[in-house]
């Protein structure tokens, strides 16, 4: 017991944020999650700087080699360097599953606050269309969405991010809920502040938290839907390289060709797994309450 | 109880309409003049015009959603442009192949997760349970069609014992279908398995910590029958109800599933489509689709009602 209350006792006096920071900090889990995330970034980041290789120069006399000395993860069928696309899939990723997440709050969030916030047929309307985009499941309406925009990277983020924000206006528009009816929002309102500071500067930061967490864990599953879309054509189109379009070539060669297989798959594995790590770890650091 | 019941039901109408309205709203995203592209390579003037006339492309919006939405309700899906026949045929001749692979992936996935779960909620804190976790996490965050290649080179490559692709008729040679089926459906159980065990572990955490499971352990009852008897039944009915809602994740990992392993099903279907540009059949996949789990997830409330009498009044 003591163990639980000595902690809490010390950490009067810092901010809210700097208290989840410690927790956070804690967990083992989350903070190997945030390494890895951090290697990624570095990886995409300093791409050109990293990979020993043009990722899009090919070379007739190193088709399909094993991994050696010259080639750490061997090279693909038209001789590229495995490690070079690798390296450079990160951005890809990366930027695939920041800027989905991005889209889909920027949509979600404030619905979500409209809806909870006016109540009403405003609300009756968006919940109803909210409960009718989570009917379709999320890797079918990105799929449906990204075939008719057209195969690119930029329309797959933008498929996926408009596919995952029902999530966002559900979970933003339940918090609201909640905190609407505090005190310190009724105070804000007799007061006389106007109904968007109301919104903005007393509801909206005080359900962050849980958007925050939703959003890491929403960074996960719009990586792995990226390298699903290019696995299936319809994400980043070749010859720049993505982990899923990668994976897609490899499928035809992994008898004779395996490493071309292996390295992408435990890329977006470890990246989608960190996150998930991450998503949890600040879960339990910014939401003592949850179990 | 019927109240409640006819409530929900009449939920889902307002529900599926806009979904309806959702998908027949995605031609509008098609950039450019819609009949042009839907024409494909055969450019020819009649073509289009007859596209342009045929699928209403001239008239509001509003009034060819209505043609639309009253073929839908004929049971008239659209045609396929490319292959020249009803989408709702095509889908239900591909549809037996995806839901034998959803059927096994399912047994597999409560055969792992369930088991999983208990040993994890009754060893809480020990290694079983650490193991468990960590299985499970691996399970939430292998794509699947990684995991397929994996298998793939594991199984068929290196030991021979599996075919790699393909897919044989059950009635045909049923050993074959099965052979042919036990990998993908492996992979597709694979991520449902992680969600059913954490859903498991949670349900039977709270259930154990019950008043009624510390009696049954103080009248003496040997742990086994608390566990199974008080423990399991009772926390049966949300990990049921839970699992129903996995149908989606078991969709979207079959269209992956069977383009790993060139399976002629449902999802294959939707992925030929959209290279095909064949955009009613994707269209009407994804009404099919949606169709069939929100009258899926009305019966799993449904189920959850009738299996709880607190709710019943």
């Amino acid at each position: 017991m003591s163990a639980v209350l000595t902690p809490i006792f010390m950490e009067r006096g810092a901010t809210p944020g700097q208290r989840a920071w410690r927790r956070l900090l804690r967990r083992r889990g989350a903070m190997f999650g945030l390494v890895i995330v951090i290697f990624f970034v570095v990886l995409a980041v300093f791409a050109p700087y990293i990979a020993p290789y043009d990722p899009v120069a090919t070379s007739w006399s190193a088709v399909r080699a094993a991994p050696s000395a010259d080639y750490w993860f061997g090279t693909d069928e038209i001789g590229r360097d495995v490690l070079s696309r690798v390296v450079w899939g990160a951005r890809a990723s990366l930027l695939a599953g920041l800027v989905s997440v991005c889209i889909s709050m920027a949509l979600g969030v404030p619905v979500g606050l409209l809806a909870a916030y006016v109540g009403g047929w405003t609300d009756g309307l968006i919940s109803r269309f909210t409960d009718s985009m989570l009917a379709v499941p999320f890797l079918i309406l990105a799929i449906a969405l990204a075939a008719f925009l057209g195969p690119s990277l930029t329309n797959a983020m933008i498929a996926i991010g408009v596919s995952a924000t029902p999530i966002f206006i559900r979970l933003t528009r339940a918090q609201v809920l909640a905190v609407k009816v505090e005190d310190f929002v009724e105070a804000a309102r007799a007061v006389g502040n106007p109904h968007w500071r109301i919104a903005l500067r007393h509801i909206l930061p005080n359900v962050l938290p849980p958007l925050i967490v939703q959003s890491t864990l929403a960074i996960a599953a719009a990586v792995i839907a990226e390298a699903s879309l290019s696995f299936l054509g319809l994400g980043q189109q070749p010859p720049a390289p993505s982990w899923g379009s990668m994976l897609n070539t490899a499928k035809n060669f992994v008898d004779q060709a395996p490493w071309m297989a292996i390295w992408p798959g435990l890329s977006i594995f470890l990246l989608v797994l960190s996150f998930n790590l991450l998503g949890d770890g600040l879960r339990d650091a910014l939401d003592p309450k949850h179990k | 109880m019927s109240r409640y019941l006819l409530n929900r039901l009449a939920a889902i109408i307002p529900t599926i309409f806009f979904v309806s309205v959702i998908i027949f709203a995605l031609q509008q995203l098609l950039p450019g003049d819609a009949a042009t592209i839907l024409a494909g390579e055969d450019q020819s003037p009649e073509v289009i015009a007859y596209l342009r006339q045929k699928m209403h492309l001239d008239e509001p919006f509003p009034v060819r959603y209505a043609y639309w939405i009253a073929g839908v309700a004929h049971g008239d899906l659209g045609e396929s442009l490319r292959i020249q026949e009803p989408v709702l045929g095509l889908i239900v001749q591909k549809l037996p192949v995806t839901l034998e692979l959803a059927a096994i992936a399912m047994l597999i996935a409560l055969g792992i997760g369930i088991p999983a779960g208990i040993i994890s909620a009754v060893g809480k804190d020990t290694a079983w349970d650490y193991a468990a976790n960590v299985i499970a996490l691996w399970g939430l965050s292998t794509p699947n069609f990684w995991l397929g290649i994996l298998m793939i080179l594991l199984f068929s490559v290196q030991l021979g014992w599996l075919p790699a692709s393909g897919y044989v008729s059950p009635f045909e040679d049923l050993q074959g279908n099965l052979a042919a089926m036990i990998m993908p459906a492996f992979v597709l159980g694979n991520a449902i398995a992680a969600v059913l065990m954490r859903h498991t572990r949670s349900a039977m955490l709270q259930v154990l910590s019950a008043d009624y499971v510390r009696t049954a352990r103080a009248k003496g009852l040997d742990e086994r029958t608390v566990i199974l008897k008080h423990g399991l039944r009772n926390a049966l009915t949300p990990i049921i109800t839970l699992g129903a809602l996995e149908f989606g994740t078991l969709l979207s990992g079959a269209v992956l599933t069977e383009q790993v392993f060139s399976i002629p099903g449902f999802g294959k279907l939707i992925v030929d489509a959209v290279f095909n540009r064949d955009y009613a059949v994707v269209q009407g996949v994804v009404l099919f689709t949606s169709t069939v789990y929100i009258v899926l997830n009305l019966l799993a409330d449904m189920a959850y009602f009738l299996v709880n009498p607190r709710l019943r009044g």
